[in-house]
């Protein structure tokens, strides 16, 4: 049969080579454009900033090799001290607004009418920016104008100056940055409780379980995955602070309210020289302390996907 | 549901609760109320020491329309705008793509560059500075939005590529198979399969992005100055400079320039919230 030989030959040879390896090439055509982003401005610079960091540059001339020298000097850099022991009052004092966050989610998990607009108005510090809440704390903090020495002069207490004192600075910043993130670690909970199991609930009461008992046996448990963002934000948030610093006290009084990040900034890029080996050398310091979380998170997430 | 529902309760921590409400919220809110009662008050109460009483003047229109008109707020507004909107667009679409191919393929290093994303996302910004700016100089690019956009976009793709692959892997898989059975070219199936189906993880990235690149101050003082390119949460620092200790001015000031992603919230609640707390629950 003459006919026979000009049907169509099989499929694949005349599909193209794209159609035949569509599934293979696709995933990369799609992953291109964000993977080209990430790497020019994500990936390459941190190779950049740790191979910045063992030069000595003022980011106009010649770089020149220095070694570890940038890493020496931080030892005995009494600045670099403060701010590694202020980095450790942030990241333990901030961990308050986990257990802050669970009380007020307790407090307004109830069915009341208006309780939706009490919900978002708790809320909303978050969504100001860090600037904003920095100014109004700063404000709130004022000797003379501010409302706190107003209440506190109500009960019969002296005027504080929260920012302009070297021991309570610090904790006056981190006491508004807990503001917005206590609201955070709020929200998460109350849709961590909206997904308790009632049924659970009602094994508990059976058994008698009330209160304390059964908020630390049944309910935490339970709200084991929004404990874990809360954590992971809040760590993340607390080796981030940068703005309220900024805004509040500018790394003073007599330089006592500065962290890492903080003084990178300073180093590399203030009135005061710009020395940018040495910041990224500050700064590979501080990405060393992030990348043990990070390494912990990707490894809860890892174990999270071998479980599907 | 737990703590105990208050309609279980005695009549009295009923009552006790309904008045304990409104208490707790003005306590919370205290310091901002303090910031929006300051905008609305003349300059002569803060010269007589009159800093917590009521205003003696109902100040609102004077202060604020020196804000919109006497300073330089519209313009750091609208370089906010000019900055947030295209850095939204652009993180979405780049991560909607990436999230696709992570979400649906499976491929040797698929887990990796997943977690290239994830770890990126988590950096402190301290160790890009330098070597960014370097770069939005080299470009020359320094002191413009695009130099801000294009690092905006870079970096927040990182967040959304994670939000959107553990969004599109929550998506029934049977209706890609379904489609490639059909025949359907790859790049259809993302256009008319995945597509409308992440419509709500697109809304709430949006919102997110919107409020996380408006509220930045870091990235704005690196890579910009000056009012004709830095976006109103650097901007507020010059302008209170220029109103120094006038603190209705600066009260008025700050309120406006958060006000935007504060609308945003209130308007978008749902899905912000939705944004915020994927993966709370299991």
């Amino acid at each position: 049969m003459t006919t026979a030989q000009s049907t169509p030959a099989p499929a694949a040879s005349e599909r193209s080579w794209y159609k035949r390896n569509e599934i293979a090439i696709t995933p990369w055509l799609f992953l291109a454009p964000a993977i080209l982003f990430f790497a020019f401005y994500v990936i390459w610079p941190i190779y950049q900033s740790i191979s910045i960091s063992f030069y000595a540059w003022d980011g106009l001339g010649e770089a020149r090799y220095v070694g570890m020298a940038n890493y020496v000097e931080l030892m005995d850099d009494g600045a670099f001290e403060v701010s590694l022991w202020n980095n450790l009052k942030w990241l333990l004092f901030y961990l308050l607004a986990i257990p802050g966050g669970l009380f007020i989610a307790l407090f307004l998990n109830q069915t009341v009418t208006g309780i939706r607009i009490y919900k978002s108005l708790f809320f909303f510090p978050f969504v100001l920016s860090q600037v904003v809440v920095g100014l109004v704390f700063s404000w709130f903090y004022l000797p003379n104008e501010g409302l706190l020495n107003g209440i506190l002069a109500l009960v019969g207490l002296g005027p504080v100056n929260v920012l302009g004192d070297p021991t309570w600075a610090t904790y006056g910043i981190i006491a508004a940055g807990l503001w917005p993130q206590t609201a955070y670690c709020m929200i998460l909970y109350l849709t961590g409780l909206n997904a308790v199991d009632p049924e659970q609930i009602e094994a508990g009461r059976l058994d008698n379980a009330k209160g304390w008992k059964m908020l630390w046996y049944i309910i935490i448990p339970q709200l084991k995955p929004a404990t874990f963002i809360a954590f992971v934000v809040t760590i993340i948030g607390a080796l981030r602070s940068f703005d309220l610093i900024s805004i509040m006290t500018n790394g003073g009084p007599f330089g006592q309210t500065r962290v890492l990040s903080f003084y990178m900034f300073e180093k590399a890029l203030s009135e005061y020289g710009f020395r940018m080996g040495y910041g990224a050398a500050i700064a590979v310091v501080l990405f060393l302390i992030m990348l043990v979380f990070i390494a912990y998170f990707l490894w809860s997430m890892w174990k999270e996907e071998q479980v599907r | 549901m737990f703590p105990t529902p208050i309609e279980k309760t005695p009549r009295s921590w009923q009552l006790t609760y309904q008045s304990m409400l409104p208490l707790a919220l003005i306590m919370w809110l205290l310091p901002l109320i303090a910031v929006a009662v300051f905008s609305i008050k003349p300059a002569e109460d803060f010269t007589q020491g009159n800093y917590w009483g009521l205003p003696s003047s109902f100040e609102m229109f004077n202060n604020y329309g020196q804000v919109f008109f006497n300073s330089d707020m519209p313009r750091y507004m609208f370089n906010s705008v000019l900055i947030t909107v295209p850095t939204v667009i652009g993180a979405v679409a780049l991560s909607c793509l990436a999230g696709f191919a992570l979400g649906i393929y499976k491929f040797k290093s698929n887990i990796w560059i997943f977690f290239m994303f994830v770890a990126g996302n988590f950096v402190p910004f301290q160790i890009l500075m330098v070597p960014v700016r370097d770069l939005t100089l080299d470009m020359g690019l320094y002191n413009t939005k695009t130099g801000l956009v294009l690092f905006h976009v870079a970096f927040q793709t990182g967040f959304c590529t994670l939000f959107m692959r553990n969004f599109i892997r929550a998506l029934p898989y049977e209706l890609i198979e379904a489609a490639r059975v059909e025949g359907i070219a790859e790049w259809k199936i993302f256009w008319y399969v995945v597509i409308p189906l992440m419509k709500p993880a697109i809304a709430a990235l949006s919102v997110l992005i919107f409020t996380f690149i408006w509220n930045d101050y870091f990235w704005a003082v690196v890579l910009t100055q000056g009012p004709e390119s830095q976006p109103v949460t650097a901007g507020i620092t010059s302008f209170n400079a220029q109103f120094r200790a006038a603190y209705h001015l600066m009260s008025a000031g700050s309120i406006v320039a958060a006000l935007p992603p504060v609308l945003m919230f209130f308007l978008m609640q749902k899905h912000f919230i939705a944004g915020l707390t994927l993966g709370a629950v299991k």
